[in-house]
């Protein structure tokens, strides 16, 4: 019987996930505010809907109280969050808001399925992070000398990333994590978001000189440097990537693009030749069956996975994920692919490119230009990390282990990510006041 | 005075017209970079979209039955395991449950099937993996199934038919007797596989208890397929891809001649016929039905590596095989400039070329069926429990390898072999056979020089039923074992 009911909530699982990606593109075509509400609204109910299908078929399994604790606390999650930024930002991007509803549903249900301790230490941390971030739009708002540290934020970034390749405590051959009493604290993901504050106040000003750039790119090359030797290659290849974009599009120079991508490749080949963990994970993901019980051993779990998915998945609770080591931080892609199947992943795949054409879309909007590249900086993080998590897992490229933003298992990561989400709000906002001031003054005229 | 108002206004609006289009392109110029980067990044994210759909499309199949899933079959909890049965409707393995609910796997044929139906302890292999994944499913009448899910009873998986043929596999078991090597009986006309024999070989019912020995015996290698992975020198059957070079090179067979002395020297290098026979003045036919080893020697030099290289490659040496369960491509590799000696050694299939026994099946296939080569295959279709076909392979036509006159030309030349060469013992019978005899020399583990006997063929030379390759490791000359094993073969399939 019960196979019955989780064959069933697998497809249930699709449709709703299905509605849910094609809103997100559909909403766009909508111009009255009227019908673009009705259609956001229509998302959160799918989101309830996926939450309730997906939570009911994981307790039917394990009869595990847990789950349901997580489940309690999800809803209320989501009406709270829901109804303050609704309340009191009443112009907040409610696409943003739900998408970051989704990811995180979807991160809660396959951690209530994997391990619902972690899942229940994980609401906490959203939890609290939400209301903390709830004040960065105000801030974003009223702190207007934010552009004006340039040097602290370089200072404090730099030192937080050092301190972890000096004092950081080694897991699985890379440092990431600094130890705080029983707290793993993993400062990349918070320096992500300073690193973008910085470039941004640096490449603002029109004024600014080739020297300056030189300056500023020899600044994100020691924040690159430290990154790799602190074998933490995913953050390093994503603070390069954001530093090139930014750069292009602040001096609209082709050639810094240029320039900067051909001495990215070039910086990897010689990484290539010059670090062995760099030649590992080349050689894991070219042949991972040649290595297969030592590096290649969690890429090919995590095949397995996928395969064992296929496009329609096997059903909740029906999978062996577990099999894969560091499943919930490193792997939760390929548990998505086994257990709610290909089809349901590649519509997440399409949110998370959503979400990324929503903030630049944000950040083409803003006038001014701090602002402006602060929202396209976070975009591009976001993006590319989505890229290396889910194209290393599924051996598109080399696996760099970066977590999938909300979705992964990691206190910091969710913390940052939320941060960085209600900064973008905080822009958004910002944009839609520029926006009626800009209304006011043509009616003046 | 109307006209020129009308002309103001249309001046008016081609202006605004322009200045709107002036707007937009500042506009778009002012956002290239983000247009740029949008792109960009929408190309990354659909590029992942689309290797999802490669993976699972192309991918998925070679990640689930590889030998490294040590990943439970998730369906192994609903259901049955279903069976492998013959094309003649013998079953090869099932699936036994006791009254505890243990499931054990049963091969009656034991050794006689090992490498083909293969095994699923241990990792999977043979048609086991192949058809892993339809053995895992159930197409069990839909009322009952829904009727065991609810109460929780395993339904029963599909079956599996396959294109081997009981009689044959015993037959060509039976006659490579205690020698190691391998036989492969293809329907030329179909493509599927009716026997497909590999030895030194092992009982599936009892590997997971003997794994370990099996798995470090390299003096034996019971567990490789040599059927489709084994790597032998070629010998005289490599003469039919000679033939065909020379055939291609000169458009005939007619204008060649050569006065056999017993032996051929070049650059202080000699390789005489087999024995020291000396045939005489020899057209083609009498060279191949004699097998000939000067005249091919000569007529190697004259062709030249390169386009023996070429010829070969069009034969599907050096390429993939379109095979489905794992097997070693055939390797060639006359362009090094290894110089004279070399090529004439690799003239009569000795040198560093390796051949599998399949590969030499498909080409003996493809000149029995007018030179279209068929894609071979092992599952004939699918049904559920019940006997209803869930899936059927189509026959399907791989690759023409040569045009339907140079067939022609080399059918000819094999049935010659058969009625007055080196395969006369195949003459004489109710059926006619063509084929070529081959003995490959080759260094033995001890040093000593020892002689494979090779045999490719086939019978019912105008409208083909079965073609062979069989090879018995260190049997001798084609003709001591190979050909024999060949008979008993079609025997066993003309005469029952």
């Amino acid at each position: 019987m019960l196979n019955i009911i989780v064959e069933l909530s697998k497809y249930l699982i699709l449709i709703i996930m299905l509605v849910y990606t094609l809103e997100s593109f559909l909403v766009f075509r909508y111009e009255e505010d009227y019908d673009q509400r009705y259609i956001l609204g229509q998302q959160l109910l799918m989101i309830l809907f996926l939450d309730f299908t997906a939570f009911l078929v994981i307790f039917l399994q394990t009869e595990e109280v847990k789950v349901l604790y997580i489940f309690g606390a999800l809803i209320l999650y989501l009406a709270i969050v829901q109804a303050l930024y609704r309340a009191l930002y009443k112009t907040s991007s409610i696409l943003l808001l739900n998408h970051m509803c989704m990811l995180l549903s979807i991160g809660f249900i396959m951690l209530a399925r994997l391990d619902p301790d972690s899942g229940l230490r994980q609401m906490a941390i959203a939890a609290a992070a939400t209301v903390l971030a709830m004040v960065i739009p105000v801030m974003i708002r009223k702190m207007y000398f934010l552009k004006k540290l340039t040097w602290l934020y370089a200072a404090v970034g730099f030192l937080m990333l050092a301190v972890v390749l000096v004092a950081g405590s080694n897991v699985n051959g890379a440092k990431i994590n600094i130890n705080i009493g029983s707290f793993a604290f993993q400062p990349s993901e918070f320096v992500k978001i300073i690193f973008v504050f910085f470039t941004a106040s640096r490449l603002y000003k029109k004024s600014a000189t080739f020297l300056d750039h030189v300056v500023t790119t020899a600044v994100a090359a020691a924040y690159v440097l430290v990154l790799v030797l602190s074998r933490d290659l995913g953050s390093a290849v994503v603070f390069f990537i954001t530093y090139v974009v930014m750069l292009y599009v602040a001096t609209k120079k082709p050639v810094y693009l240029f320039a900067g991508l051909g001495s990215g490749c070039l910086a990897a080949v010689i990484a290539y030749f010059l670090f062995s963990h760099v030649r590992q994970r080349v050689v894991a993901w070219q042949d991972p069956f040649s290595v297969w019980d030592s590096s290649g051993y969690q890429i090919l779990q995590g095949l397995f996975a996928i395969g064992a998915g296929g496009w329609f998945g096997v059903g909740l609770c029906q999978g062996s994920p577990e099999l894969i080591p560091f499943v919930q931080q490193d792997y939760m892609f390929a548990a998505i692919c086994e257990e709610l199947g290909g089809f349901f992943a590649i519509c997440m795949i399409l949110v998370c490119m959503s979400m990324f054409l929503l903030v630049v879309n944000i950040s083409l909007r803003i006038k001014k230009r701090f602002y402006k590249l602060i929202a396209l900086g976070l975009g591009t993080e976001y993006a590319f990390q989505v890229f290396l998590t889910i194209g290393g897992v599924s051996k598109f490229i080399p696996m760099t282990g970066i977590t999938l933003p909300l979705v992964s298992y990691g206190g910091s990561s969710v913390l940052a990510t939320i941060i960085m989400l209600a900064i973008i709000q905080g822009l958004y906002i910002l944009r839609e006041d520029e926006d009626e001031e800009f209304e006011r003054q043509k009616e003046k005229i | 005075m109307r006209n020129l108002n009308g002309k103001k206004k249309k001046y008016e609006k081609q202006r605004r017209k322009e200045e709107e289009l002036q707007r937009k392109k500042a506009k778009r110029r002012k956002n290239r970079e983000y247009t740029i980067v949008s792109y960009f990044f929408v190309l990354i994210f659909v590029s992942l979209v689309a290797y999802m759909g490669y993976f699972n499309i192309w991918e998925r199949d070679d990640i689930l039955s590889s030998p490294y899933n040590s990943r439970q079959n998730q369906a192994q909890d609903r259901i049955v395991r279903g069976s492998i049965l013959s094309a003649d409707g013998q079953t090869l393995a099932y699936t036994q449950t006791d009254s505890e609910g243990n499931e054990t796997r049963i091969y009656p044929y034991g050794n006689m099937f090992a490498h083909v139906v293969g095994y699923v302890s241990n990792g999977k292999n043979g048609v086991e993996a192949l058809a892993n994944s339809s053995l895992m499913s159930t197409h069990h009448d839909y009322v009952d199934r829904i009727k065991n899910e609810i109460v929780n009873l395993k339904n029963p998986g599909d079956n599996v038919v396959t294109t081997l043929n009981t009689r044959l596999q015993e037959a060509a078991y039976n006659a490579l007797g205690g020698y190691k090597g391998a036989v492969v009986v293809l329907d030329p006309q179909t493509g599927a596989v009716l026997a497909s024999v590999s030895k030194p070989d092992f009982d599936p019912n009892t590997i997971e208890a003997n794994w370990n020995a099996l798995a470090n015996d390299s003096a034996n290698s019971s567990l490789l397929n040599r059927a489709t992975q084994g790597a032998y020198p070629p010998g005289s059957i490599f003469k039919v891809v000679m033939s065909l070079a020379y055939l291609r090179e000169h458009g005939t067979l007619a204008d060649f001649s050569y006065d056999c002395t017993g032996s051929i020297t070049q650059e202080g290098h000699t390789i005489p016929c087999f024995d020291g026979e000396v045939h005489g003045q020899v057209d083609f036919t009498t060279a191949f039905a004699q097998s000939c080893n000067t005249a091919f020697v000569q007529m190697g030099l004259d062709l030249g590596a390169e386009t023996i290289q070429k010829t070969a490659e069009e034969l599907l040496f050096n390429k993939e095989l379109p095979i489905s369960l794992d097997y070693r491509k055939s390797t060639i590799d006359l362009k090094k400039s290894e110089g004279i000696p070399f090529l004439m050694q690799s003239s009569i299939g000795q040198g560093t070329t390796l051949v599998s026994p399949m590969h030499m099946a498909m080409i003996t296939s493809a000149i029995a069926n007018e030179g279209k080569l068929m894609k071979p295959y092992y599952i004939d279709h699918v049904e559920n429990d019940g006997g209803d076909v869930i899936k059927t392979t189509d026959p399907s036509p791989y690759k023409e390898l040569m045009s339907e006159s140079e067939a022609q030309t080399l059918k000819s030349l094999m049935e010659e072999v058969v009625n007055s060469g080196t395969g006369t013992q195949l003459a004489g019978e109710s059926y006619s056979a063509a084929g070529k005899t081959g003995s490959a020399e080759y260094e033995d583990g001890d040093g000593a020089i020892r002689t494979h006997s090779w045999f490719i063929g086939f019978s019912n030379v105008e409208d083909p039923d079965l073609a062979v390759a069989v090879i018995a490791e260190g049997a001798g000359t084609g003709s001591r074992a190979a050909v024999p094993i060949a008979h008993e073969i079609f025997d066993a399939y003309y005469y029952g």
